[in-house]
């Protein structure tokens, strides 16, 4: 299948050529960001309702911006304005919002499945989950291939387009951290391994998920030695928002455990890619020096959100064949 | 009222043959072939069951303080035509049933409606599961089973306790196996499935060692203890070898938990969250198994209401539980289709036994479920037929709420007619 013309609520069980249509299609975008006129009509006319029920500053930027250079109008609810907080549920803000008359709504929610919900409440609308609980962050996991795969090709000289999926194949991917809670793990392991690549997970015993069963990777052993054996690391962050802080006795024993320390990373290849979704917990997950360096992307990462979620938008809204 | 139901299929304690009961001014006046009719209301029952009506021991009628999802009135109509003759009413309500007067307006409140409600009476007060309600007040007032139902009694201090005071009483203890601080936060059952959904796990963990402990708590203070929607399969041995060793412990299953498991949370759809959760396939089929060769006393609906604005919420946020007593007979036959002994067993022998509402129990109300289906007994009667098609249709319930998770499901088997004390009060589908 394809996000043509659909949701786009889960990378699990998303194919390769799904997610390469993605890359592709963001990468024609990456041109329109460079232009002083950054804006093509592509999504003229159309309604964006951008509903975030949690604190983002991020992805809601992103996906606002992404909507507005498509040409897109955005109705935009932030949870503090709205009836939300005087006991609306969100089945009736959704039918609220619905009924303004809108094409498509990117929801971020605290609770795992919301955006599945929500495509259920309103299933003549296009739900674009932007991240739901501790279930998916599907936009944050397209970018992130999208930023390996566009390094990468640099690299090689190339177009990312122009290499497909060949980049990704024997990929050694090491995530490292609170997986448990983490909606971006989730997403990345899904897409890294649909396009080939191997992943492997380091995290303390109560920071990985209950019960791996089903699940496409391996639990490292030895920290120091999956870095050094890594092409690319992904970092995540340290959710102490959703009570992480009992899992582990102390930040400053996680950091000493499974932290980017600057001991760890002067050992790494110099090649070796470094991605965090962000916010980062400077001196917890990661050292601020090692933040800095080259060979570390979040910038680049915030950069590629935009023609990523330009993507999205156009091939669920504008992509299906009876809209084209 | 005379009522002649014209060869069905009597289902004894043991045994089943095929025959005309005749009842008559509340009870049975004859089983027998080809009874004489004159006078009387006739009911076809040739390829049904005729059995004793359904006893549910855990039913939620949210009355008083959630009238907005059920009523008893309006619980003991789903119930009627779901087969049962008498309903356990759980304490679980605002405030709780924790008190004589409380429980007095339950039990008044049921003596109003087409069946017979019986009350559990919490066992701390408020079910705050610190000190004991007036369990022995209310057992004088004919409460036979006393639980905090909702959650379990924690502290196991208090438990002993309450086990101490409730065996001279004569009265059973009944308690919701799940420790709060295992199962904290949790919405589904920890396993591969909540992992991959990013939902907070209940483990089996949370229910098996308070079971464990409640058995070793039994061991020590003698009495009676039954155990509540047990759903692993390992509950199901841990009672199992409790009851070998001789202790008076009884377990009850829930049809949700032997019809459903924890793949349906898939689809985020609250209608599927449940405490104790749904579980592993394969916890499923032991609880199937264990219907089959005898190793549960009872199944109970744990029917419970919601209002359907909460089954909107997301998964998380959403109350626990699902409606029962309209479906429990047809779901239950999905396992006990060709065993009409097994499935009255353990949807009113065993219950009735349970909750002491046999006519050997000498309840104050003169309720007698369960029985035999002879000359002499109380008629409270079911008639079903075990191979009828329907479908579940959550807008066509009596119960006020509809959070069904069966909507649409074919079901295979129908109840015809509920007779509560020689009274028809369900005819094919029509309360009387």
């Amino acid at each position: 299948m394809s996000f043509r013309g659909h949701n786009v609520l889960t990378l699990e069980g998303v194919d390769a050529s799904s997610i390469l249509e993605v890359l592709d299609t963001a990468e024609s975008f990456v041109e329109v960001n460079q232009r002083t006129i950054k804006k093509v009509p592509a999504l003229k006319g159309r309604v964006v309702a951008s509903l975030f029920f949690e604190e983002s500053t991020r992805t809601r930027l992103s996906f606002e911006t992404a909507a507005k250079r498509l040409g897109a109008d955005v109705v935009s609810l932030a949870v503090a304005s709205s009836s939300v907080k005087k006991g609306e549920s969100l089945r009736d803000t959704i039918a609220t919002v619905d009924a303004l008359g809108i094409d498509a709504v990117v929801l971020r929610h605290k609770s795992s499945g919301a955006a599945v919900q929500v495509s259920r409440f309103v299933p003549h609308v296009r739900v674009i989950n932007g991240g739901d609980g501790l279930h998916q962050h599907p936009t944050q996991g397209l970018l992130d291939v999208f930023t390996v795969r566009q390094i990468l090709a640099n690299r090689a000289g190339a177009l990312g387009s122009e290499t497909g999926g060949e980049l990704f194949k024997g990929l050694k991917v090491l995530i490292v951290g609170d997986i448990r809670h983490s909606r971006v793990a989730r997403s990345d392991i899904a897409a890294y391994t649909a396009l080939g690549a191997e992943v492997r997970v380091a995290a303390p015993g109560t920071l990985l998920p209950s019960d791996l069963t089903g699940w496409p990777v391996t639990v490292v052993e030895n920290f120091e030695e999956a870095l050094a054996w890594a092409d690319v690391i992904g970092l995540l962050r340290l959710q102490q928002e959703r009570g992480t802080g009992a899992f582990v006795p102390s930040l400053s024993e996680f950091t000493a455990t499974f932290g980017l320390t600057t001991e760890r990373a002067a050992v790494l290849d110099p090649t070796t890619i470094i991605l965090h979704p962000g916010p980062m917990n400077r001196g917890v997950e990661i050292d601020s020096l090692v933040a800095d360096r080259d060979n570390a992307f979040m910038t680049r990462q915030v950069t590629n959100g935009v023609p990523v979620r330009m993507a999205v938008l156009y091939l669920s809204i504008a992509g299906s064949k009876e809209l084209a | 009222m005379t009522l002649l139901l014209r060869g069905g299929t009597v289902v004894g304690p043991t045994a089943t043959h095929i025959a005309d009961v005749l009842i008559r001014d509340g009870r049975i006046a004859a089983v027998g072939q080809n009874l004489d009719a004159t006078g009387a209301e006739i009911i076809d029952a040739s390829g049904c069951w005729v059995g004793p009506a359904l006893v549910d021991i855990h039913t939620h009628l949210r009355e008083p303080g959630r009238e907005e999802a059920e009523t008893i009135e309006s619980g003991a109509n789903a119930g009627v035509l779901g087969g049962y003759g008498a309903l356990v009413a759980m304490p679980n309500t605002e405030p709780a049933l924790d008190n004589v007067a409380l429980v007095s307006y339950v039990l008044a409140q049921g003596a109003k409606t087409r069946l017979d409600v019986a009350v559990a009476g919490a066992i701390t007060v408020g079910r705050q599961g610190e000190s004991l309600a007036p369990i022995a007040e209310m057992a004088a007032l004919g409460v036979r089973l006393f639980t905090d139902d909702g959650t379990g009694v924690q502290n196991p201090a208090v438990m002993r306790r309450a086990l101490q005071y409730a065996a001279p009483l004569g009265v059973r203890l009944a308690q919701h196996c799940e420790d709060e601080a295992l199962a904290a936060g949790g919405v589904m059952n920890e396993g591969a499935v909540s992992a991959r959904l990013g939902l907070v796990g209940r483990p089996a963990l949370a229910e098996e060692l308070m079971v464990m402990r409640d058995i070793e708590l039994l061991r020590t203070t003698g009495g009676r203890l039954h155990f509540l929607h047990l759903s692993t399969a390992r509950s199901l041995a841990l009672v199992q070898a409790a009851k070998a060793q001789g202790l008076d412990v009884t377990s009850e299953i829930a049809p949700h938990h032997f019809i459903l498991s924890e793949e349906s949370c898939e689809g985020f759809d609250a209608h599927f969250k449940v405490h104790p959760p749904l579980r592993t396939p394969s916890d499923v089929l032991a609880l199937r198994a264990a219907l089959l060769d005898g190793g549960v006393d009872a199944v109970a609906t744990d029917h419970a209401p919601h209002a359907p604005e909460l089954k909107d919420l997301p998964f998380d946020e959403a109350p626990a539980g699902m409606l029962g007593l309209e479906h429990a007979a047809a779901l239950t036959l999905e396992v006990l289709r060709d065993d009409p002994v097994a499935f009255f067993q353990v949807l009113s022998r065993g219950p009735a036994r349970i909750a002491q509402l046999r006519a050997i129990d000498n309840a104050p109300d003169g309720s007698a479920h369960g029985g035999d289906v002879v000359a002499g007994e109380v008629a409270n009667l079911v008639v079903l037929d075990p191979h009828e098609r329907w479908h579940v249709d959550k807008n066509a319930l009596a119960s006020r709420a509809t959070n069904t998770p069966y909507h649409g499901r074919e079901l295979h088997g129908k109840v015809r007619a509920t007779i509560v004390r020689g009274r028809l009060v369900m005819n094919e589908g029509e309360l009387q």
